[in-house]
Protein backbone atom coordinates (compact mmCIF):
# COMPACT_ATOMS: atom_id res chain seq x y z
CA UNK A 1 0.00 0.00 0.00
CA UNK A 2 2.66 2.43 1.04
CA UNK A 3 4.72 1.84 -2.09
CA UNK A 4 1.66 2.27 -4.31
CA UNK A 5 0.95 5.67 -2.72
CA UNK A 6 4.50 6.91 -3.07
CA UNK A 7 4.61 5.60 -6.64
CA UNK A 8 1.54 7.63 -7.50
CA UNK A 9 3.07 10.69 -5.90
CA UNK A 10 6.29 10.18 -7.81
CA UNK A 11 4.35 9.91 -10.98
CA UNK A 12 2.69 13.29 -10.40
CA UNK A 13 6.10 14.83 -9.78
CA UNK A 14 7.43 13.21 -12.93
CA UNK A 15 4.57 14.54 -15.02
CA UNK A 16 5.11 18.07 -13.66
CA UNK A 17 8.81 17.87 -14.36
CA UNK A 18 8.17 16.46 -17.81
CA UNK A 19 5.72 19.23 -18.68
CA UNK A 20 8.15 21.87 -17.49
CA UNK A 21 11.03 20.41 -19.45
CA UNK A 22 9.39 19.72 -22.76
CA UNK A 23 6.44 22.05 -22.91
CA UNK A 24 4.15 19.12 -23.49
CA UNK A 25 6.41 17.03 -25.72
CA UNK A 26 5.65 13.88 -23.73
CA UNK A 27 4.65 11.07 -26.02
CA UNK A 28 2.54 9.50 -23.23
CA UNK A 29 -1.11 9.38 -24.07
CA UNK A 30 -3.10 11.14 -21.35
CA UNK A 31 -5.78 8.45 -21.48
CA UNK A 32 -3.39 5.50 -21.04
CA UNK A 33 -2.97 4.50 -17.38
CA UNK A 34 0.61 4.41 -16.14
CA UNK A 35 1.67 0.75 -16.00
CA UNK A 36 3.90 1.42 -13.00
CA UNK A 37 0.86 2.21 -10.85
CA UNK A 38 -0.78 -1.15 -11.55
CA UNK A 39 -0.37 -4.12 -9.20
CA UNK A 40 1.57 -7.00 -10.74
CA UNK A 41 -1.09 -9.65 -11.19
CA UNK A 42 0.00 -12.48 -13.44
CA UNK A 43 3.02 -14.21 -14.80
CA UNK A 44 4.48 -13.07 -18.06
CA UNK A 45 5.46 -15.14 -21.05
CA UNK A 46 7.99 -17.96 -20.70
CA UNK A 47 11.46 -18.05 -22.19
CA UNK A 48 11.57 -18.60 -25.93
CA UNK A 49 13.98 -20.01 -28.50
CA UNK A 50 14.08 -16.99 -30.80
CA UNK A 51 13.10 -13.54 -29.67
CA UNK A 52 10.48 -11.28 -31.14
CA UNK A 53 10.13 -7.56 -30.73
CA UNK A 54 7.45 -6.04 -28.55
CA UNK A 55 4.02 -5.97 -30.20
CA UNK A 56 3.98 -2.26 -29.38
CA UNK A 57 6.87 -1.59 -31.75
CA UNK A 58 5.77 -0.86 -35.31
CA UNK A 59 8.90 0.29 -37.16
CA UNK A 60 8.73 -1.23 -40.64
CA UNK A 61 10.33 -1.11 -44.04
CA UNK A 62 8.45 0.97 -46.60
CA UNK A 63 7.20 -0.98 -49.60
CA UNK A 64 6.47 0.50 -53.02
CA UNK A 65 3.23 -0.03 -54.90
CA UNK A 66 4.46 -2.28 -57.71
CA UNK A 67 3.42 -5.07 -60.06
CA UNK A 68 6.78 -6.74 -59.55
CA UNK A 69 7.69 -6.89 -55.84
CA UNK A 70 10.39 -9.45 -56.74
CA UNK A 71 12.28 -6.70 -58.55
CA UNK A 72 11.80 -3.79 -56.21
CA UNK A 73 13.21 -2.12 -53.13
CA UNK A 74 12.06 -1.70 -49.53
CA UNK A 75 13.35 1.18 -47.41
CA UNK A 76 14.79 1.31 -43.90
CA UNK A 77 12.90 3.51 -41.39
CA UNK A 78 16.01 5.55 -40.52
CA UNK A 79 13.90 7.85 -38.36
CA UNK A 80 12.83 4.92 -36.15
CA UNK A 81 16.27 3.32 -35.63
CA UNK A 82 18.68 3.86 -32.73
CA UNK A 83 22.47 3.91 -32.80
CA UNK A 84 24.44 3.04 -35.91
CA UNK A 85 23.40 -0.57 -36.49
CA UNK A 86 20.30 -1.31 -38.55
CA UNK A 87 18.30 -4.29 -37.26
CA UNK A 88 18.57 -6.99 -39.93
CA UNK A 89 14.76 -7.24 -40.38
CA UNK A 90 14.74 -3.51 -41.19
CA UNK A 91 17.77 -3.55 -43.53
CA UNK A 92 16.67 -2.18 -46.90
CA UNK A 93 16.22 -4.65 -49.76
CA UNK A 94 16.74 -4.42 -53.47
CA UNK A 95 16.07 -7.62 -55.33
CA UNK A 96 16.14 -8.20 -59.09
CA UNK A 97 14.44 -11.60 -59.29
CA UNK A 98 13.11 -12.29 -55.82
CA UNK A 99 14.70 -13.89 -52.75
CA UNK A 100 15.90 -17.43 -53.51
CA UNK A 101 15.38 -20.23 -51.01
CA UNK A 102 18.88 -21.67 -50.55
CA UNK A 103 19.84 -24.71 -48.48
CA UNK A 104 23.29 -23.84 -47.08
CA UNK A 105 24.27 -27.52 -47.06
CA UNK A 106 23.97 -27.49 -50.86
CA UNK A 107 25.32 -24.03 -51.56
CA UNK A 108 28.72 -23.76 -53.26
CA UNK A 109 31.03 -20.93 -54.22
CA UNK A 110 33.06 -21.41 -57.40
CA UNK A 111 36.15 -19.28 -57.94
CA UNK A 112 37.67 -19.63 -61.40
CA UNK A 113 38.90 -17.77 -64.47
CA UNK A 114 42.40 -16.33 -64.52
CA UNK A 115 43.58 -18.25 -61.47
CA UNK A 116 46.17 -20.96 -60.85
CA UNK A 117 43.83 -23.28 -58.95
CA UNK A 118 40.07 -22.97 -59.48
CA UNK A 119 38.18 -23.86 -56.33
CA UNK A 120 34.75 -25.00 -55.20
CA UNK A 121 33.96 -24.21 -51.58
CA UNK A 122 31.07 -25.44 -49.46
CA UNK A 123 29.66 -23.22 -46.72
CA UNK A 124 31.21 -25.28 -43.92
CA UNK A 125 34.57 -25.00 -45.66
CA UNK A 126 34.24 -21.24 -45.97
CA UNK A 127 33.47 -21.03 -42.26
CA UNK A 128 36.73 -22.89 -41.48
CA UNK A 129 38.77 -20.00 -42.88
CA UNK A 130 39.98 -17.02 -40.83
CA UNK A 131 37.07 -14.62 -40.41
CA UNK A 132 36.63 -10.94 -39.70
CA UNK A 133 33.69 -8.87 -38.47
CA UNK A 134 33.40 -5.35 -39.81
CA UNK A 135 30.74 -2.68 -39.48
CA UNK A 136 29.82 -1.15 -42.83
CA UNK A 137 26.90 0.61 -44.41
CA UNK A 138 25.35 -0.70 -47.60
CA UNK A 139 23.70 1.99 -49.73
CA UNK A 140 21.91 1.65 -53.04
CA UNK A 141 23.30 3.92 -55.77
CA UNK A 142 19.73 5.13 -56.28
CA UNK A 143 19.31 6.19 -52.66
CA UNK A 144 18.21 9.82 -52.22
CA UNK A 145 17.44 9.94 -55.96
CA UNK A 146 14.26 11.85 -55.12
CA UNK A 147 16.43 14.71 -53.84
CA UNK A 148 17.44 15.68 -57.38
CA UNK A 149 13.89 17.10 -57.34
CA UNK A 150 11.43 18.36 -58.12
CA UNK A 151 9.35 15.93 -56.01
CA UNK A 152 11.58 15.24 -53.00
CA UNK A 153 11.07 12.50 -50.42
CA UNK A 154 8.55 13.43 -47.71
CA UNK A 155 10.29 11.44 -44.94
CA UNK A 156 13.83 10.34 -44.06
CA UNK A 157 12.75 6.80 -44.94
CA UNK A 158 11.29 7.71 -48.33
CA UNK A 159 14.21 9.94 -49.28
CA UNK A 160 17.19 8.09 -47.79
CA UNK A 161 15.99 4.65 -46.68
CA UNK A 162 18.00 2.68 -49.26
CA UNK A 163 20.89 2.71 -46.80
CA UNK A 164 21.49 0.49 -43.78
CA UNK A 165 24.43 -0.49 -41.60
CA UNK A 166 25.37 -3.90 -40.21
CA UNK A 167 28.18 -5.78 -38.54
CA UNK A 168 29.19 -8.23 -41.27
CA UNK A 169 31.12 -11.43 -40.55
CA UNK A 170 32.93 -13.41 -43.18
CA UNK A 171 36.15 -14.21 -44.98
CA UNK A 172 38.22 -11.48 -46.62
CA UNK A 173 37.94 -11.97 -50.38
CA UNK A 174 41.70 -11.34 -50.64
CA UNK A 175 42.29 -14.52 -48.67
CA UNK A 176 40.20 -16.57 -51.11
CA UNK A 177 41.89 -14.94 -54.11
CA UNK A 178 45.33 -15.69 -52.66
CA UNK A 179 44.19 -19.25 -52.10
CA UNK A 180 43.31 -19.72 -55.79
CA UNK A 181 46.33 -17.75 -57.02
CA UNK A 182 45.36 -14.83 -59.27
CA UNK A 183 47.30 -14.72 -62.54
CA UNK A 184 49.29 -11.53 -63.20
CA UNK A 185 47.21 -10.44 -66.22
CA UNK A 186 43.96 -10.32 -64.20
CA UNK A 187 42.44 -6.94 -63.34
CA UNK A 188 38.74 -7.48 -62.60
CA UNK A 189 36.45 -10.02 -61.00
CA UNK A 190 32.88 -10.86 -61.95
CA UNK A 191 30.60 -11.76 -59.02
CA UNK A 192 27.41 -13.73 -59.63
CA UNK A 193 24.41 -14.41 -57.41
CA UNK A 194 22.29 -17.54 -57.16
CA UNK A 195 19.04 -15.63 -57.58
CA UNK A 196 16.83 -16.47 -60.55
CA UNK A 197 18.41 -13.78 -62.77
CA UNK A 198 21.98 -14.69 -61.78
CA UNK A 199 22.69 -11.08 -60.91
CA UNK A 200 26.23 -10.12 -62.03
CA UNK A 201 28.61 -7.23 -61.42
CA UNK A 202 32.24 -6.59 -62.30
CA UNK A 203 34.53 -5.28 -59.55
CA UNK A 204 38.12 -4.07 -59.97
CA UNK A 205 40.60 -6.63 -58.64
CA UNK A 206 42.32 -3.88 -56.67
CA UNK A 207 39.19 -3.31 -54.59
CA UNK A 208 38.55 -7.05 -54.31
CA UNK A 209 42.00 -7.45 -52.77
CA UNK A 210 41.69 -4.37 -50.54
CA UNK A 211 38.74 -4.79 -48.19
CA UNK A 212 35.90 -6.84 -49.71
CA UNK A 213 34.31 -9.39 -47.41
CA UNK A 214 32.59 -12.66 -48.39
CA UNK A 215 30.02 -12.49 -45.61
CA UNK A 216 27.86 -15.15 -43.98
CA UNK A 217 27.08 -13.24 -40.78
CA UNK A 218 25.04 -10.11 -40.14
CA UNK A 219 24.66 -8.56 -36.70
CA UNK A 220 25.67 -11.75 -34.92
CA UNK A 221 23.53 -14.25 -36.81
CA UNK A 222 23.39 -15.68 -40.30
CA UNK A 223 22.84 -13.16 -43.09
CA UNK A 224 19.08 -12.85 -43.65
CA UNK A 225 17.62 -14.34 -46.85
CA UNK A 226 16.73 -10.86 -48.10
CA UNK A 227 20.34 -9.83 -47.54
CA UNK A 228 21.89 -12.75 -49.41
CA UNK A 229 21.71 -15.90 -47.29
CA UNK A 230 23.87 -17.86 -47.04
CA UNK A 231 26.69 -15.84 -48.64
CA UNK A 232 27.12 -12.35 -50.03
CA UNK A 233 29.73 -9.77 -50.91
CA UNK A 234 30.25 -6.70 -48.77
CA UNK A 235 32.12 -4.05 -50.74
CA UNK A 236 32.81 -1.29 -48.20
CA UNK A 237 31.76 2.19 -49.23
CA UNK A 238 30.78 1.24 -52.78
CA UNK A 239 27.30 1.18 -54.27
CA UNK A 240 24.98 -1.54 -53.02
CA UNK A 241 24.42 -3.16 -56.41
CA UNK A 242 28.03 -4.42 -56.41
CA UNK A 243 27.56 -6.24 -53.13
CA UNK A 244 26.22 -9.35 -54.80
CA UNK A 245 23.86 -11.40 -52.65
CA UNK A 246 23.47 -15.20 -52.71
CA UNK A 247 27.05 -15.30 -54.01
CA UNK A 248 27.71 -18.46 -56.02
CA UNK A 249 30.53 -17.64 -58.42
CA UNK A 250 33.54 -15.38 -58.81
CA UNK A 251 35.33 -15.26 -62.15
CA UNK A 252 38.73 -13.59 -62.25
CA UNK A 253 39.18 -11.80 -65.55
CA UNK A 254 41.16 -9.15 -67.43
CA UNK A 255 38.25 -6.81 -68.27
CA UNK A 256 34.85 -5.81 -66.94
CA UNK A 257 32.01 -7.90 -68.37
CA UNK A 258 29.85 -4.86 -69.15
CA UNK A 259 26.78 -6.46 -67.59
CA UNK A 260 23.42 -4.76 -67.79
CA UNK A 261 23.80 -3.36 -64.26
CA UNK A 262 27.09 -1.63 -65.11
CA UNK A 263 26.06 -0.23 -68.49
CA UNK A 264 22.34 0.41 -68.89
CA UNK A 265 21.85 0.85 -65.12
CA UNK A 266 24.04 2.40 -62.42
CA UNK A 267 25.73 4.70 -64.93
CA UNK A 268 25.36 8.43 -64.40
CA UNK A 269 24.09 10.43 -67.38
CA UNK A 270 25.59 13.93 -67.59
CA UNK A 271 23.95 16.99 -69.13
CA UNK A 272 25.93 16.61 -72.38
CA UNK A 273 24.56 13.10 -72.95
CA UNK A 274 27.74 11.28 -71.93
CA UNK A 275 27.42 8.85 -69.03
CA UNK A 276 29.91 8.22 -66.27
CA UNK A 277 30.57 4.53 -65.83
CA UNK A 278 31.97 2.57 -62.87
CA UNK A 279 30.92 5.26 -60.42
CA UNK A 280 31.45 3.01 -57.44
CA UNK A 281 31.99 5.19 -54.36
CA UNK A 282 29.10 6.46 -52.30
CA UNK A 283 30.09 9.98 -51.32
CA UNK A 284 29.64 11.57 -47.89
CA UNK A 285 26.04 12.08 -46.84
CA UNK A 286 24.12 13.06 -43.74
CA UNK A 287 20.45 13.19 -42.86
CA UNK A 288 18.68 14.54 -39.81
CA UNK A 289 16.38 11.78 -38.57
CA UNK A 290 14.85 13.89 -35.79
CA UNK A 291 13.09 16.13 -36.42
CA UNK A 292 12.48 14.85 -39.93
CA UNK A 293 9.70 14.82 -42.50
CA UNK A 294 6.42 13.35 -41.32
CA UNK A 295 7.17 13.97 -37.63
CA UNK A 296 5.55 16.63 -35.48
CA UNK A 297 6.94 18.63 -32.59
CA UNK A 298 4.49 18.83 -29.71
CA UNK A 299 5.46 22.36 -28.72
CA UNK A 300 8.27 24.84 -28.23
CA UNK A 301 11.18 24.00 -25.96
CA UNK A 302 14.15 21.66 -25.70
CA UNK A 303 14.89 18.97 -28.26
CA UNK A 304 17.89 17.10 -29.50
CA UNK A 305 18.46 17.19 -33.24
CA UNK A 306 19.85 13.82 -34.24
CA UNK A 307 20.84 12.04 -37.41
CA UNK A 308 23.15 9.77 -39.35
CA UNK A 309 26.20 10.48 -41.47
CA UNK A 310 28.39 8.20 -43.57
CA UNK A 311 30.99 8.26 -46.33
CA UNK A 312 32.17 5.68 -48.83
CA UNK A 313 35.63 7.23 -48.69
CA UNK A 314 36.29 6.66 -45.01
CA UNK A 315 35.50 8.08 -41.60
CA UNK A 316 33.11 10.91 -40.84
CA UNK A 317 35.27 13.77 -39.61
CA UNK A 318 32.62 16.33 -38.75
CA UNK A 319 28.92 17.00 -39.11
CA UNK A 320 27.61 20.54 -39.09
CA UNK A 321 24.01 21.43 -38.35
CA UNK A 322 22.19 24.60 -39.26
CA UNK A 323 18.88 25.70 -37.74
CA UNK A 324 18.59 28.73 -40.04
CA UNK A 325 18.53 27.18 -43.51
CA UNK A 326 22.30 27.15 -43.84
CA UNK A 327 23.07 30.76 -42.82
CA UNK A 328 25.08 29.62 -39.79
CA UNK A 329 26.43 26.20 -38.80
CA UNK A 330 27.60 24.54 -35.63
CA UNK A 331 29.42 21.29 -35.06
CA UNK A 332 27.37 18.33 -33.91
CA UNK A 333 28.63 15.83 -31.35
CA UNK A 334 29.63 12.56 -33.03
CA UNK A 335 28.97 9.24 -31.37
CA UNK A 336 31.91 6.84 -31.10
CA UNK A 337 33.17 4.66 -32.55
CA UNK A 338 33.48 6.55 -35.80
CA UNK A 339 34.26 3.74 -38.20
CA UNK A 340 35.31 3.95 -41.82
CA UNK A 341 32.44 3.39 -44.28
CA UNK A 342 29.93 3.03 -41.46
CA UNK A 343 26.98 4.99 -40.09
CA UNK A 344 27.96 7.63 -37.53
CA UNK A 345 25.37 9.20 -35.22
CA UNK A 346 25.39 12.94 -34.68
CA UNK A 347 23.53 15.04 -32.14
CA UNK A 348 23.08 18.70 -31.35
CA UNK A 349 20.92 20.24 -28.62
CA UNK A 350 18.31 22.72 -29.79
CA UNK A 351 15.53 24.82 -28.42
CA UNK A 352 12.60 25.47 -30.69
CA UNK A 353 11.00 28.88 -30.27
CA UNK A 354 7.86 27.86 -32.13
CA UNK A 355 8.65 29.73 -35.34
CA UNK A 356 9.08 28.32 -38.83
CA UNK A 357 12.65 27.04 -39.18
CA UNK A 358 14.70 25.04 -41.66
CA UNK A 359 17.09 22.39 -40.33
CA UNK A 360 20.03 21.18 -42.43
CA UNK A 361 22.98 18.87 -41.77
CA UNK A 362 26.28 18.69 -43.66
CA UNK A 363 28.82 15.86 -43.46
CA UNK A 364 32.59 16.26 -43.88
CA UNK A 365 34.63 13.07 -44.25
CA UNK A 366 38.26 12.29 -43.48
CA UNK A 367 39.33 13.23 -47.01
CA UNK A 368 38.05 16.77 -46.39
CA UNK A 369 35.14 16.29 -48.78
CA UNK A 370 32.12 18.41 -47.86
CA UNK A 371 28.59 17.17 -48.63
CA UNK A 372 27.38 19.50 -51.41
CA UNK A 373 24.16 21.45 -51.86
CA UNK A 374 21.68 20.31 -54.47
CA UNK A 375 22.55 23.36 -56.56
CA UNK A 376 26.26 22.44 -56.54
CA UNK A 377 25.47 18.85 -57.47
CA UNK A 378 23.20 19.88 -60.34
CA UNK A 379 25.77 22.41 -61.55
CA UNK A 380 28.35 19.61 -61.75
CA UNK A 381 26.15 16.84 -63.18
CA UNK A 382 22.95 18.24 -64.60
CA UNK A 383 19.57 16.79 -63.72
CA UNK A 384 19.67 13.43 -65.51
CA UNK A 385 22.27 11.50 -63.57
CA UNK A 386 19.67 9.74 -61.38
CA UNK A 387 22.17 7.88 -59.17
CA UNK A 388 24.62 8.92 -56.46
CA UNK A 389 22.69 11.89 -55.13
CA UNK A 390 24.27 12.97 -51.84
CA UNK A 391 23.10 16.56 -51.57
CA UNK A 392 22.08 18.28 -48.35
CA UNK A 393 18.60 17.53 -47.07
CA UNK A 394 16.72 20.35 -45.38
CA UNK A 395 13.68 19.75 -43.19
CA UNK A 396 11.24 22.59 -42.62
CA UNK A 397 9.54 22.81 -39.24
CA UNK A 398 6.25 24.67 -39.54
CA UNK A 399 4.77 26.83 -36.78
CA UNK A 400 2.31 24.04 -35.96
CA UNK A 401 5.24 21.66 -35.32
CA UNK A 402 4.78 19.61 -38.47
CA UNK A 403 7.94 18.77 -40.42
CA UNK A 404 8.36 18.41 -44.18
CA UNK A 405 11.07 18.32 -46.83
CA UNK A 406 12.18 21.91 -47.43
CA UNK A 407 13.28 20.95 -50.92
CA UNK A 408 9.75 19.92 -51.88
CA UNK B 1 53.57 -30.76 -37.13
CA UNK B 2 51.14 -28.08 -35.85
CA UNK B 3 54.12 -25.91 -34.94
CA UNK B 4 55.59 -26.32 -38.40
CA UNK B 5 52.29 -25.45 -40.06
CA UNK B 6 51.91 -22.31 -37.98
CA UNK B 7 55.43 -21.31 -38.97
CA UNK B 8 54.67 -21.64 -42.67
CA UNK B 9 51.47 -19.63 -42.35
CA UNK B 10 53.25 -16.81 -40.53
CA UNK B 11 56.02 -16.74 -43.09
CA UNK B 12 53.57 -16.48 -45.97
CA UNK B 13 51.58 -13.79 -44.22
CA UNK B 14 54.75 -11.78 -43.83
CA UNK B 15 55.71 -12.18 -47.48
CA UNK B 16 52.74 -11.24 -49.66
CA UNK B 17 54.67 -11.98 -52.84
CA UNK B 18 54.77 -15.61 -51.84
CA UNK B 19 51.06 -15.64 -50.99
CA UNK B 20 50.21 -17.26 -54.31
CA UNK B 21 50.39 -20.82 -53.04
CA UNK B 22 47.40 -22.27 -51.19
CA UNK B 23 47.62 -21.82 -47.44
CA UNK B 24 44.53 -23.62 -46.24
CA UNK B 25 43.79 -26.34 -48.72
CA UNK B 26 40.05 -26.34 -48.06
CA UNK B 27 37.56 -26.95 -50.84
CA UNK B 28 38.22 -28.93 -53.98
CA UNK B 29 39.19 -28.31 -57.58
CA UNK B 30 36.20 -28.20 -59.95
CA UNK B 31 36.24 -30.42 -63.02
CA UNK B 32 36.42 -28.59 -66.38
CA UNK B 33 32.84 -29.75 -67.01
CA UNK B 34 31.67 -28.17 -63.76
CA UNK B 35 33.30 -24.87 -64.65
CA UNK B 36 31.77 -24.99 -68.11
CA UNK B 37 28.27 -25.61 -66.79
CA UNK B 38 28.53 -22.88 -64.15
CA UNK B 39 30.23 -20.24 -66.26
CA UNK B 40 27.47 -18.34 -68.03
CA UNK B 41 29.34 -15.04 -68.20
CA UNK B 42 29.54 -13.19 -71.49
CA UNK B 43 32.31 -10.63 -72.02
CA UNK B 44 32.05 -7.70 -74.46
CA UNK B 45 34.67 -9.34 -76.72
CA UNK B 46 32.32 -12.31 -77.05
CA UNK B 47 34.11 -14.60 -74.59
CA UNK B 48 31.51 -17.07 -73.34
CA UNK B 49 28.99 -16.75 -76.18
CA UNK B 50 27.75 -20.24 -77.04
CA UNK B 51 27.19 -21.93 -80.37
CA UNK B 52 23.97 -21.02 -82.09
CA UNK B 53 22.52 -18.41 -84.37
CA UNK B 54 19.39 -16.38 -85.07
CA UNK B 55 17.97 -13.60 -87.22
CA UNK B 56 15.36 -10.92 -86.59
CA UNK B 57 12.95 -12.82 -88.84
CA UNK B 58 13.35 -15.86 -86.61
CA UNK B 59 13.08 -13.77 -83.45
CA UNK B 60 9.81 -12.02 -84.29
CA UNK B 61 7.51 -14.75 -82.97
CA UNK B 62 9.63 -15.37 -79.88
CA UNK B 63 9.50 -11.67 -79.10
CA UNK B 64 5.73 -11.60 -79.59
CA UNK B 65 5.13 -14.50 -77.21
CA UNK B 66 7.84 -13.85 -74.59
CA UNK B 67 8.60 -10.12 -74.56
CA UNK B 68 5.89 -7.95 -76.08
CA UNK B 69 3.52 -8.08 -73.11
CA UNK B 70 5.92 -6.00 -70.97
CA UNK B 71 8.08 -4.22 -73.55
CA UNK B 72 5.43 -3.42 -76.18
CA UNK B 73 4.73 -4.99 -79.56
CA UNK B 74 7.43 -2.92 -81.26
CA UNK B 75 9.73 -2.78 -78.18
CA UNK B 76 8.52 0.77 -77.65
CA UNK B 77 7.88 0.07 -73.97
CA UNK B 78 4.79 -0.78 -71.95
CA UNK B 79 4.60 -1.88 -68.35
CA UNK B 80 8.37 -2.18 -68.55
CA UNK B 81 11.23 -0.43 -70.27
CA UNK B 82 11.31 0.61 -73.90
CA UNK B 83 14.06 -1.26 -75.74
CA UNK B 84 14.22 1.00 -78.78
CA UNK B 85 13.74 4.70 -79.49
CA UNK B 86 15.25 7.60 -77.64
CA UNK B 87 18.04 8.34 -80.09
CA UNK B 88 19.19 11.92 -79.65
CA UNK B 89 17.43 12.21 -76.29
CA UNK B 90 20.34 11.66 -73.91
CA UNK B 91 21.30 15.33 -73.63
CA UNK B 92 17.72 16.58 -73.31
CA UNK B 93 15.58 17.10 -70.20
CA UNK B 94 13.83 13.79 -70.94
CA UNK B 95 16.52 11.25 -71.73
CA UNK B 96 15.29 7.86 -72.91
CA UNK B 97 17.85 5.17 -72.12
CA UNK B 98 17.06 2.20 -74.37
CA UNK B 99 19.09 -0.64 -75.84
CA UNK B 100 19.20 1.32 -79.09
CA UNK B 101 19.97 4.73 -77.62
CA UNK B 102 22.13 3.88 -74.61
CA UNK B 103 23.51 0.34 -74.31
CA UNK B 104 27.17 0.26 -75.41
CA UNK B 105 27.49 -3.48 -76.18
CA UNK B 106 25.21 -5.94 -77.98
CA UNK B 107 26.75 -8.74 -75.90
CA UNK B 108 25.12 -7.19 -72.82
CA UNK B 109 21.69 -7.66 -74.37
CA UNK B 110 22.46 -11.31 -75.12
CA UNK B 111 23.76 -11.92 -71.58
CA UNK B 112 20.88 -10.18 -69.83
CA UNK B 113 18.22 -11.77 -72.02
CA UNK B 114 19.75 -15.19 -71.52
CA UNK B 115 20.04 -15.15 -67.73
CA UNK B 116 17.35 -12.71 -66.59
CA UNK B 117 14.53 -12.74 -69.14
CA UNK B 118 11.62 -13.29 -69.43
CA UNK B 119 11.16 -11.77 -65.99
CA UNK B 120 8.90 -14.54 -64.69
CA UNK B 121 10.85 -17.38 -66.31
CA UNK B 122 14.49 -16.28 -66.41
CA UNK B 123 16.97 -18.54 -68.16
CA UNK B 124 14.27 -20.37 -70.10
CA UNK B 125 15.33 -19.38 -73.63
CA UNK B 126 17.85 -21.59 -75.45
CA UNK B 127 20.87 -19.99 -77.20
CA UNK B 128 19.24 -20.01 -80.66
CA UNK B 129 16.17 -18.28 -79.24
CA UNK B 130 18.32 -15.69 -77.48
CA UNK B 131 20.31 -14.95 -80.64
CA UNK B 132 17.06 -14.60 -82.58
CA UNK B 133 15.24 -12.35 -80.13
CA UNK B 134 18.34 -10.20 -79.63
CA UNK B 135 18.57 -9.87 -83.42
CA UNK B 136 14.91 -8.82 -83.51
CA UNK B 137 15.40 -6.10 -80.89
CA UNK B 138 18.56 -4.84 -82.62
CA UNK B 139 16.63 -4.79 -85.88
CA UNK B 140 13.72 -2.87 -84.35
CA UNK B 141 16.34 -0.41 -83.11
CA UNK B 142 17.59 0.09 -86.65
CA UNK B 143 20.99 -1.37 -85.81
CA UNK B 144 21.03 -4.54 -87.97
CA UNK B 145 19.07 -5.88 -90.93
CA UNK B 146 16.25 -8.36 -90.52
CA UNK B 147 18.22 -11.15 -92.18
CA UNK B 148 21.53 -10.51 -90.40
CA UNK B 149 22.46 -13.65 -88.49
CA UNK B 150 23.63 -13.08 -84.93
CA UNK B 151 26.09 -15.61 -83.56
CA UNK B 152 29.19 -15.77 -81.38
CA UNK B 153 31.24 -14.11 -84.13
CA UNK B 154 28.84 -11.44 -85.46
CA UNK B 155 27.21 -10.25 -82.21
CA UNK B 156 30.37 -8.80 -80.57
CA UNK B 157 31.11 -7.00 -83.86
CA UNK B 158 27.80 -5.10 -83.81
CA UNK B 159 28.56 -1.42 -83.39
CA UNK B 160 26.06 -0.03 -80.89
CA UNK B 161 25.09 3.63 -81.51
CA UNK B 162 26.14 4.77 -78.02
CA UNK B 163 29.34 2.73 -77.88
CA UNK B 164 31.43 5.86 -77.21
CA UNK B 165 28.91 7.42 -74.85
CA UNK B 166 30.62 6.43 -71.61
CA UNK B 167 33.29 8.27 -69.66
CA UNK B 168 35.19 7.52 -66.43
CA UNK B 169 34.05 8.59 -62.98
CA UNK B 170 35.09 12.21 -62.44
CA UNK B 171 34.12 12.51 -58.80
CA UNK B 172 34.64 14.17 -56.43
CA UNK B 173 33.16 16.91 -58.56
CA UNK B 174 30.85 18.88 -56.29
CA UNK B 175 32.02 18.50 -52.69
CA UNK B 176 34.54 21.20 -51.93
CA UNK B 177 37.44 20.54 -49.60
CA UNK B 178 36.83 21.60 -46.04
CA UNK B 179 39.14 23.98 -44.26
CA UNK B 180 40.64 22.21 -41.24
CA UNK B 181 39.15 23.26 -37.95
Amino acid sequence: MESATSGSSNRRKFLKLGAALTGGLSACKQSAPDAASEEPSRLGKPISAYGERSPYEKAARMLPDTRTPEAASSRTPLQDCYGAITPAPLHFERHHAGVPDIDPARHRLLIHGMVERPLILAMDEIRRLPSATRIHFVECAGNSGSEWGPRTGPTAQAAHGLASCSAWTGVPLSLLLEEVGVKPAASWILAEGADACRMQRSIPLKKAMADVLVAYGQNGEAVRPGQGYPLRLVVPGWEGNLQVKWLRRIKVFDQPHMTRDETSKYTDLMADGKARQFTFEMEAKSVITFPSGGQRLAGRGAYEIGGLAWSGRGRIERVEVSTDAGATWRNAALEEPRLRMAFTRFRVPWSWDGSEVTLVSRAIDETGYVQPSREDLIAARGRNSQYHCNCLTAWKVMADGSVGNAGA
Amino acid sequence: MPVLRLGVVSLLAALPLLGQSPRFGVGRAPTPEEVKSWDISIAPDGTGLPEGSGTALQGKDIYASKCSKCHGTQAQGGDDAALVGGKGSLNTPKPMKTVASYWPYATTLWDYTSRAMPFKDPGSLNPNQVYAVVAYVLHLGGIIGESDAMNARTLPAVRMPNRDGFIPDARPDAGRKASKR
